[in-house]
């Protein structure tokens, strides 16, 4: 996608820019400042919005790591580095980033792995896929609040769906809610449900676009299902699973509606963006402290997204 | 398909899966005397279109699949909707019934009393609309600008945006709340929408598309002596409402369901959209005996979204996997 981007010359990018080709350098031409303003009109507010609401925290951040203070108090007092040795040297550090890990890789795995399963059956030539797609995407686009609540009822060891299936085969419902590792398990469940759809879809525009020649040549070379799967659309796919490996990555790493939801006090659950939440919003208002934990989140986001840049146009692409 | 059933050079192969389909339990009897070996030219294939065992692994590999992944989606959002129509004895049973009793909108009922169900919805919608199209007009505008005005360095720019589209707005949020209650925005609408509104990701979309439209048609449009507004507003956004809805439909969908900065910013059931909402009753409700209310609320936050995305899923499913296909 990038590649799209930067390839297109400049100046394929309309009338304004090749029409009056003589008078290009001639300097301040009335309708070239005609289009600045234009410009200007069109686009400052969109920019100034993305300056001020989303550059401009990512800096405010930064400062306010370096804070001894509590939110809604009137002072604070500059402590340098002091959020990030206190987060570091904590318990909590390691709990918290063990816990992101495991959420992270477990979901993100999950996922994409259970995608290309699901797109595999897509893209089998039956009735119905066009309609077993649309509803596998569907949990995609659904509030976190509401199908968080409606997975909480059915892991409720007392009155949950889960509990009675359990009870029917004679066994006793886990405490899914109050064991800090089980309720990390449920989490990780229900947000395996909710975003498989997503690689899914993906993974099966990815299946589609494969060479239908390289596929019926592997097939008449007498390759099965299973053989061709391995040695060949996997290693075709391979674009498709680097996209999806970082999109997802990065959507892990910011989960929050469920987590909030399903486990509000972070027991077990507590991931690097749940601690910054907790730490400033719930009991403790500790301003510092959890911005010095969102920028951490940052620097790990802002690698990811790094080694994308540096590695989606070389690694990964056949064509 | 291709893993399932080697493709077949005899015509009749493709038709197999659907043929069994509809001749049901009795296709590999037809495909008895169907298909008889008698074709000299063609080798015996395993996979004849009829045979019993063509039949198995087009049941077994591609609707056994098909039907589990989508009654996983669905049973959940079943039970969320057949629980909400439950009397509090239906759910507190150790004897668990799949239908209710009877349809009474009970639950609904409490949960508009406990807490002030109307208001949010209202609130819900108020955010979702004035956000969304302000968000929409605003990506318009600044793709406009940046494929079709000239500007200096609008590259640069553009990148700027890129980039504004891969920071997460978690990251965000206690900056963001500091200065919009410092501006006096907590517990008010405009403090719930304002720090969303800045929209790089439709920006990013409509360029894409903008880029691809023919520079002919607007030459012709500015000899004509049509300036910007006109150009844009009686040529590009015509030609372009399929990417606009796709932008528009992703942002209303994102708008209804987002849940951090709402949560954060009110706290007072006044401005409360349906996702905070829907918090505050499950404090209230959450002891057991509240899951069908609780279900009741889930239904008035999901519902809405499940038709829109039923109606329009294929825009919505273009604009959320954007991207991903090289081209």
């Amino acid at each position: 996608m990038t590649r799209q981007l930067t390839e297109r010359p400049p100046a394929a990018t309309g009338p304004a820019a090749t029409a009056p080709a003589a008078p290009r350098r001639a300097g301040w031409s009335g309708r070239k400042r005609r289009d600045f303003f234009v410009f200007l009109a069109l686009a400052l507010p969109n920019l100034v919005l993305i300056a001020v609401f989303t550059y401009l925290p990512l800096f405010n951040n930064i400062y306010y790591s370096t804070l001894d203070w509590t939110l809604g108090s009137a002072s604070a007092t500059v402590v340098g580095f002091d959020n990030y040795i206190s987060f570091f040297s904590s318990a909590d550090a390691a709990k918290v980033l063990g816990t992101t890990a495991v959420f992270t890789l477990v979901t993100v795995g999950g996922s994409m792995v259970l995608g290309l399963l699901v797109a595999l059956a897509l893209n089998s030539k039956v009735r119905g896929t066009t309609f077993a797609r649309s509803a596998v995407f569907a949990p995609y686009v659904l509030s976190g609040v509401g199908v968080g609540l409606v997975w909480l009822f059915i892991f409720d060891p007392g009155y949950g769906v889960l509990a009675w299936l359990l009870r029917g085969i004679g066994q006793q419902s886990p405490q899914w809610i109050n064991d800090p590792q089980l309720s990390l398990v449920m989490v990780i469940i229900v947000y395996v449900w909710k975003n498989l759809g997503y690689c899914a879809v993906v993974y099966l525009a990815g299946l589609q676009s494969l060479p239908q020649d390289v596929m019926e040549a592997a097939s008449l070379d007498g390759a099965n299902g299973f053989r061709r799967f391995l040695s060949m659309s996997v290693p075709l796919l391979s674009p498709t699973t680097f996209f999806l490996l970082i999109t997802t990555l990065i959507s892990s790493l910011q989960a929050f509606d469920l987590i909030r939801i399903m486990t509000p006090l972070g027991n077990g659950t507590s991931t690097l963006i749940y601690e910054a939440y907790l730490q400033a919003f719930g009991a403790f208002n500790r301003a510092g402290y959890s911005a010095s934990i969102s920028v951490v989140l940052f620097a790990i986001l802002l690698i990811i997204t790094v080694l994308q840049l540096r590695f989606v146009e070389r690694k990964v692409h056949y064509s | 398909m291709s893993l399932l059933s080697p493709v077949s050079p005899d015509p009749a192969a493709a038709a197999g899966p659907s043929s069994s389909r509809s001749s049901g339990p009795d296709g590999g009897a037809q495909g008895a005397h169907g298909a008889p070996d008698a074709d000299p030219g063609i080798p015996q294939r395993r996979d004849r279109p009829f045979s019993r065992a063509n039949l198995v692994r087009t049941i077994a590999g591609g609707y056994i699949p098909l039907i589990l992944a989508t009654l996983v989606v669905f049973l959940p959002l079943l039970w969320m909707v057949l629980s909400s129509l439950k009397q509090p004895g239906e759910i507190i049973t150790m004897d668990l019934k799949v239908l209710p009793e009877s349809l009474n909108l009970e639950n609904y009922q409490t949960a508009m009393t406990t807490v002030p169900f109307t208001k949010f919805f209202m609130n819900s919608l108020i955010v979702t609309a004035v956000g969304a199209t302000i968000k929409v007009l605003l990506a318009v505008l600044t793709a406009y600008a940046l494929v079709f005005v000239r500007f200096p360095h609008k590259n640069l720019i553009f990148v700027l945006v890129l980039v504004a589209l891969m920071v997460p707005p978690q990251v965000s949020i206690l900056p963001n709340y500091i200065l919009i209650a410092g501006l006096g925005g907590k517990n008010t609408l405009w403090g719930i929408i304002l720090p969303g509104l800045g929209t790089a990701f439709g920006t990013f979309l409509l360029r894409q598309h903008f880029m691809t439209l023919p520079a002919s048609i607007l030459e012709a449009a500015e000899i004509d002596g049509a300036g910007h507004w006109r150009r844009l507003w009686q040529i590009v956004v015509p030609v372009s409402v399929p990417s606009i809805a796709t932008v528009a439909l992703v942002t209303v969908v994102s708008e209804w369901n987002d849940y951090i900065w709402p949560l954060i910013i009110t706290d007072r059931p006044e401005t409360m959209t349906l996702p905070v909402g829907l918090t505050l009753l499950q404090n209230s409700e959450g002891n057991g005996s509240g899951w069908g209310i609780l279900m009741a609320g889930a239904v008035l936050v999901i519902v809405p979204i499940l038709l829109v995305f039923a109606a329009l899923q294929r825009y919505i499913v273009a604009g959320l996997t954007q991207g991903s296909v090289t081209g």
